[in-house]
This record gives structure tokens, C-alpha cells and sequence, in this order.
């Protein structure tokens, strides 16, 4: 079937970004609408850049990023308008509640006050953080910050959710309740763009997954889509990652 | 040779961070600054000596037996002194409680951590003294200078005073834990430093207005009143006075007296430290009871939303109050200037209106930098569907709003006795709120929030600009409200230092002030990463 703009929910074209060297090197990508795309890549390879620039956090230096069909570059207060991310380190204000946090983030999304309300205690409740709700955040463990990093992404309800690293330093309960989260979201419609080192979460959610290395896509697809085109031998993604990145680096 | 984890080995270690510390401080991390910092200093030096020389050029010649007179003004310096030390002893102790950093390995190590207080309370104490000696020290070259080599005794005073100080903030924040409790400690002690800091020249200024009616502490000194109720010259109270005028045998009494102080009070604090510093670790984990917060939803203007936000932090902010508080502690003598002119008719406003404008540009530049560059979340705010010039609009809004909040009392009051001098007022508060807040605008640097003690590292041209702008001002204000029009030539001069910071800024060399910045931080930021 063939990829109109709207059922994109990402299109980078030629997208660009240097600092002392190139970290974003001519990237594309597409993205489709209520997919669950994992973006791998070793460390330096452009993948937070690149999601730093979707997210409006950067500026690229050339290229053109498209959310659900709005302009990025051009319009970024309506493609911020339905996205929302999450970045690897947790920053909430410490001294504001996680329902302050909420009412704040939903403010700055001008979401209905009710519906605000109402989400946000839908949210708090499913992330566990009842007890919480109203003690300031400063003395939150990270999964917890994470929690509340995590509600506030979401309270807005995004078509597209961008988030960078979210399983980091989660034990094993956070990093389950977060995925089952984000599958549920891309099971209601949603689109989650994510980065992560923990290669069997992108085996296990991913619908796609797109290897970053060099600032370049080097390999996509489905995981059969990626053992086929690694000769089918049954290989783990973690074999077919380290194999895809060596044969990118020794290319090089 | 220093044993495993003996006294001298923390020493050393301590020794260590500190230079690192200090000079990190200074060169706000960059080593190609060391030169420039040295040659900086070395120039604010000679310029403290000019102004030591310029200000007590005529009173270095005092006799070998000083009068009553003569006591009383060095013993109010000395006090002065202490009372700023206090200040600064109190906040070094309540930090040494509340700051993380290495504390829990050494408390988790088999190491005896009241070894490392010890010698922590010693660092405090030196750097109290040294703080002062380099303040205070080019004001006792220059009594030396003028009246011989006797003054040079003041030296010893001042390390005298910071070992007492130090003993005495110590045992003051120590008794304020066991009393208000871990949670409250920070902010109770934060408050009673601050008063201590600025009661001793508050209360001078406040004595000299009730008896000269002018704020002249030195006036206030000499008067009648404080010459019959001050103890007779040869009380052991003037000791420390004595001292400082080169009398050996006083001196070396103050020393021992502070010596012996202060070693009683380390060997009996330093092993509550420990506790002190776990009690104040269970309270920042433990979060504010349930219940006690409601979070609003109502329907808001995005502007609103995020002033909301602004002013919900900077109320709970738990270091806002030692760093703003003194600020506002020096309006209690306008204030009472203020009633007693209002009240007997006497027309000493004119001075009501620079100092109001010198406080409104310091607050409003310590609060810029709190709302714009202390962003906790601003991956959050730049990613919110809200053009950013937007967001720097409503962080400068609600820090005008608290200056307009806190002067507006101030200004109805003046206006009550003279309306052109609260004018005046206004204009100046205004001026020099804003040029401090355009200041932090131009020179910011995310940081976070917990940084704001060592806000000033990011940029020295901007600290100086801040407060020479607030200073211009105020001096602009001081001549209009004395009615002269050669106000106007501070009014340019203050005008000319913001254009000149605006030139030096980096704001300028990217040209976009609300997105180039922000833009350039987060550029840092995922490069670093």
C-alpha cells in the first residue's frame, strides 16, 4: 500500500545536524500512523539528536521533518501540539506534586480542565502512584520520577509519543507497567517512537525497528524483515544488531 | 606522613575539593581563565585599598590609650563584622546538613566520621576568616599605613571572630535541628541568618532615626544617648576593640578566649554532625504528607499556566529565602524613615527612592535567574506547543509581578508624602528590575535550580553588569528625587552599561534572543551526551 502523508505519523527527509562532527548524516525515515517503532543504534550514533529535533528541542541544520503531515520546521507549535516526549533523565520539578505536574503540562497543552482532571487521575492511578499524588516530588525514587515524566507525555493523549531511553534504571516492575502502557497506547491508536540499548524490548514490542549508526538509517524492518536480510539464520536481534553496526563500521 | 583516614588525611582531602571548588568557582570551570582571575583579583585588591584609603585615610592616627568614643566606633566594626560572619557561618553549617555530595560514603565507610565534621567545622571557619581577612584586610593596610604597625593587630581580631562565630553558628543551627525538627531546619535557620546578617546595621540605622531622624550610624555613634549607656573604657568589653588597636596583651586574650571556644565546641558538635547530616538525609527523602496540596485545574491562558508555575516554585523554593531575604530586611529602616517622615512632617524621602530601586534590581535579577535559567524541566516547557518567546514573556511576568507585589506598599507609602518622588520611584524600580531581568535574559545558561548560590559563575560580566545597572539606577533615582536634571547622566550611564553587556552577550552573536539560546543550550546538552 502506498505511504500518503497521512498515514505517516513521522517523515524525515535529508535531515541534518553537526556539531564537531556530523551526528545526523542525510537521515530519512517514515513512521507509520499507530506503529510501535524501535530506533537502535550504538552510542553516538545521532539516535537522541534526531529525536531531540522531531521533539522541536533542535534545530536542524537541514532536512525536513513532517508530523502527521504538519510542517515541523515550519509550524512547530502545531506539530508539538500532538506530540509528546519523554527524555532518558526524568525532569519534574521537585517541589510540585504529580498532580500540580499534571495540571501544569496540561495547562501548557491547554487540554479541558475536566478532561485534564480526569486523565490525570486515570494516569496516576494506572502508574501506581495513588499514595503519591499529592507529596512533592522530591523525594520520589527515579522510577517514580520516571512515572510521573511518563503521565505528563501522556496526559495530553499524543498521537505521536517520542521517548528517549525510558527504561533506564527502572527495576523490573516500572519497566513492565511502562511498557504495558505504551502497548496499550498503540493498541488505542497511538504511534510510539522509541530509543532503547535493551535489544529483547525491541524484540519482544517492536512492530519496526530502524538501526541508526553514523547519523545514517543503515538497516529497517521487521525483525523476519531484518533476518531476511541478514541470510536468514535465526539469529537473535542482538546478533543481527552487532552484525548490521559491524558490517556499517567496517564499511567506514 | 597522614594516616588512613586519620585527621590529617581528611584535611588533605578536604583541602583538595576545596582549592578545586574554589577555583571551579572562580573560573566557572574553564582553565584558560586562571590568568584572568588572578589578574581580576589583584585589581579588585588595589581597588579595595583605594577605597580603604579614600574612605579612612584620616582616621589612622589613634593614641595609645583610646577614649570611649574611639571603642564604641571600632567595637561597632568589629560587631559589624561578626554579625555578617554569623550570617555566613549559619548558611556553611545548614549546607554542610542538607548537601548530599560525598556524605554517604564516608558515613557508610568504617571511617570515624566526626573526624571529617571536625575538620569540616575548621574549613568553615577558615573560610569565614579568609572571606573576611580579603574584605576587611585592605581597610587594616590602610589604618596600618596612615597609623602604624599596631593596626595590624585587627588581623587576629578577625581570625579571633571567625573561630567564635563559627563555635556560635555551629551550636545556634545545632540546637535549631534539635528543636524545629530535620524538615524545618533549612528554612528556619536560612531566616535567623539572615536577620542576624543585617540586625546589628538595621538596628544602627534604626537607633539613628529615632534619635538624629537621618540614617547616619556613624552620627548615631557619637551621640549623647550611646555615649552615657555604654560600659566604661576600662571594661573587658572593649578587649576585642583593644585588640584591634594593637594592644598585645588584649589581643592575645581575645585569641585564646575564641581558641578555647571554639575547640570545646568542635570536639562536642562534631559527633552530632553525623546525625545531624542522617536526620536531614530522612527528611529530604520523606515527601510532603498527603493532603496538604491540591492541584488546581482550572481553565488557564497557556501565560497563566506557566506564571502559575513560576510562583508555586519560587514560594517553595528552599534556598530563595537566604538569598533574598537580606534584600528585603533593608527596607525595614526606609519603612520606618518612611512612617516617621509621614507622621512628623520631616521631608527625608529623598533617600526612600534609591534604595528601593537598588533592592527591586537585585531581587529582580536573583529571581530572573531562578525562573529562566533555573529551569528544572525544560525539555517539558520547549517541548510544549507554545512559541517560545511566549514562555520567556510569562517567566518575566511573574518576576515583575512579585517586584511589583513586594515595592508596590513601599511606593503607595512614599507617594503619600511625596507623589514626584514616588514616581520617581516607580520609574527606577522598573528600570532597574528590568535591565537586571534583560541581564539574566541575555547571559542565560540552563542550570539547575539547586545552583542558584553559584548562579555567578556562569558570568562574571553579567554579575558585575546586574549590579552596576541596580547601582546607576539607584544613583539616577537619588538625584531626580533631590529634584537636580543631572540625574540624566546616571540615567545614561546605566543605559550604556546594559547596551555594553548587550554587546558582550551571547545572546547577540546568535542574534535570536528567545530560540537561538535555548536552541544552543540543548545543542551543548545532546552533544555532551
Amino acid at each position: 500500500m502506498p505511504q500518503t502523508e497521512l498515514n505517516l505519523a513521522l517523515e524525515i527527509r535529508a535531515l541534518r545536524k553537526t556539531f564537531a562532527r556530523p551526528a545526523v548524516d542525510a537521515l530519512d525515515l517514515r513512521v507509520r500512523a499507530g506503529e510501535f517503532y524501535m530506533l537502535l543504534g550504538p552510542n553516538g550514533a545521532g539516535k537522541t539528536t534526531t529525536l531531540r529535533m522531531v521533539a522541536g528541542l533542535l534545530r536542524p541544520d537541514a532536512g525536513q521533518i513532517s508530523v502527521f503531515g504538519t510542517d515541523a520546521l515550519a509550524n512547530p507549535v502545531a506539530a508539538k501540539a500532538i506530540m509528546g516526549w519523554l527524555s532518558d533523565e526524568p525532569m519534574i520539578y521537585d517541589k510540585l506534586t504529580p498532580l500540580e505536574y499534571l495540571a501544569f503540562v496540561a495547562g501548557l497543552w491547554s487540554v479541558e480542565p475536566d478532561l485534564a482532571k480526569h486523565r490525570a487521575h486515570d494516569l496516576i492511578r494506572w502508574l501506581g502512584l495513588e499514595q503519591h499524588a499529592h507529596e512533592r516530588c522530591e523525594g520520589f525514587s527515579r522510577g517514580m520520577r520516571q512515572k510521573v515524566a511518563l503521565a505528563g507525555a501522556l496526559v495530553h493523549e499524543p498521537r505521536l509519543i517520542i521517548l528517549d531511553e525510558p527504561l533506564t534504571g527502572l527495576d523490573a516492575g516500572a519497566a513492565r507497567l511502562v511498557k504495558d502502557v505504551l502497548t496499550e497506547r498503540v493498541r488505542a491508536g497511538s504511534t510510539v517512537i522509541m530509543t532503547t540499548h535493551i535489544l529483547e524490548i525491541a524484540e519482544r514490542m517492536a512492530d519496526r525497528i530502524g538501526v541508526i549508526s553514523g547519523g545514517r538509517l543503515i538497516a529497517e524492518g521487521t525483525l523476519q524483515e531484518l533476518s531476511a536480510h541478514m541470510g536468514n539464520t535465526g539469529a537473535s536481534l542482538e546478533d543481527m544488531f552487532l552484525a548490521i553496526v559491524g558490517q556499517d563500521l567496517a564499511a567506514e | 606522613m597522614t594516616g588512613s583516614a586519620s585527621l590529617g588525611w581528611f584535611a588533605c582531602h578536604e583541602l583538595r575539593l576545596a582549592w578545586r571548588d574554589m577555583l571551579s568557582m572562580m573560573t566557572a570551570g574553564r582553565r584558560d581563565r586562571e590568568r584572568k582571575i588572578a589578574i581580576g583579583a589583584a585589581i579588585f585588591a588595589v581597588f579595595m585599598h583605594v577605597v580603604a584609603v579614600l574612605v579612612l585615610g584620616r582616621y589612622g592616627t589613634v593614641s595609645g590609650n583610646p577614649g570611649l568614643p574611639v571603642l564604641i566606633a571600632v567595637t561597632s566594626g568589629v560587631l559589624l563584622s561578626g554579625s555578617a560572619m554569623l550570617s555566613q557561618a549559619m548558611e556553611s553549617v545548614t549546607r554542610a546538613f542538607y548537601t548530599r555530595s560525598d556524605l554517604e560514603l564516608i558515613l557508610a565507610s568504617p571511617a570515624r566520621a566526626d573526624r571529617l565534621f571536625a575538620v569540616r567545622i575548621v574549613a568553615m571557619a577558615m573560610s569565614v576568616s579568609l572571606i573576611s581577612l580579603f574584605l576587611i584586610g585592605p581597610f587594616i593596610d590602610v589604618l596600618a599605613w596612615r597609623g602604624g604597625i599596631k593596626w595590624l593587630a585587627a588581623y587576629g581580631v578577625i581570625v579571633a571572630l571567625a573561630l567564635a562565630v563559627t563555635s556560635l553558628a555551629v551550636l545556634l543551627t545545632v540546637i535549631l535541628f534539635r528543636t524545629t525538627g530535620p524538615k524545618r531546619t533549612r528554612l528556619v535557620a536560612q531566616i535567623v541568618a539572615a536577620v542576624i546578617g543585617g540586625v546589628f546595621v538595621i538596628g544602627l540605622q534604626m537607633g539613628a532615626m529615632f534619635s538624629t531622624g537621618t540614617l547616619s550610624r556613624f552620627a548615631f555613634l557619637r551621640s549623647p544617648f550611646v555615649l552615657t549607656h555604654a560600659p566604661d573604657v576600662p571594661s573587658a568589653l572593649w578587649w576585642p576593640a583593644r585588640a584591634a588597636l594593637g594592644n598585645v596583651t588584649c589581643l592575645a586574650a581575645t585569641l585564646g578566649a575564641s581558641a578555647v571556644l571554639f575547640l570545646a565546641m568542635t570536639a562536642l558538635m562534631a559527633p552530632r554532625f553525623a546525625d545531624c547530616t542522617i536526620a536531614a538525609a530522612g527528611a529530604a527523602r520523606t515527601a510532603a504528607p498527603a493532603g496538604r496540596t491540591r492541584a488546581s485545574f482550572r481553565v488557564r491562558a497557556t501565560a497563566q499556566t506557566l506564571r502559575r508555575k513560576e510562583w508555586l516554585l519560587l514560594l517553595r523554593d528552599p534556598w530563595l529565602m537566604s538569598q533574598s531575604l537580606m534584600q528585603l530586611l533593608y527596607l525595614l529602616p526606609p519603612t520606618v524613615l518612611l512612617w516617621r517622615s509621614f507622621s512628623v512632617g520631616a521631608d527625608v524621602s529623598v533617600v526612600l527612592a534609591p534604595v528601593l530601586i537598588m533592592a527591586a534590581g537585585q531581587l529582580a535579577g536573583g529571581l530572573a535567574w531562578l525562573t529562566i535559567s533555573g529551569e528544572d524541566a525544560p525539555d517539558l516547557v520547549a517541548s510544549a506547543p507554545v512559541v517560545p518567546s511566549r514562555i520567556l514573556r510569562a517567566k518575566i511576568e511573574a518576576v515583575m509581578g512579585i517586584i511589583a507585589m513586594i515595592f508596590s506598599p513601599f511606593v503607595v507609602g512614599l507617594a503619600l508624602v511625596s507623589p514626584f518622588r514616588a514616581l520617581i520611584a516607580t520609574c527606577g524600580i522598573a528600570a532597574s528590575a528590568a535591565s537586571a531581568i534583560a541581564i539574566q535574559l541575555w547571559f542565560r545558561s540552563q542550570s539547575k535550580r539547586s545552583q542558584f548560590r553559584r548562579r555567578h559563575t556562569s558570568s562574571r560580566i553579567a554579575t558585575f553588569a546586574e549590579a552596576f545597572s541596580s547601582i546607576c539606577w539607584a544613583g539616577a533615582g537619588a538625584i531626580a528625587a533631590a529634584g537636580s536634571w543631572l540625574a540624566i547622566i546616571m540615567v545614561i550611564i546605566a543605559l550604556a552599561i546594559v547596551a555594553g553587556v548587550r554587546w558582550l552577550s551571547p545572546a547577540r552573536a546568535h542574534g535570536d534572543i528567545t530560540t537561538a539560546m535555548l536552541m544552543t543550550d540543548y545543542a551543548k546538552r545532546a552533544w555532551i551526551a
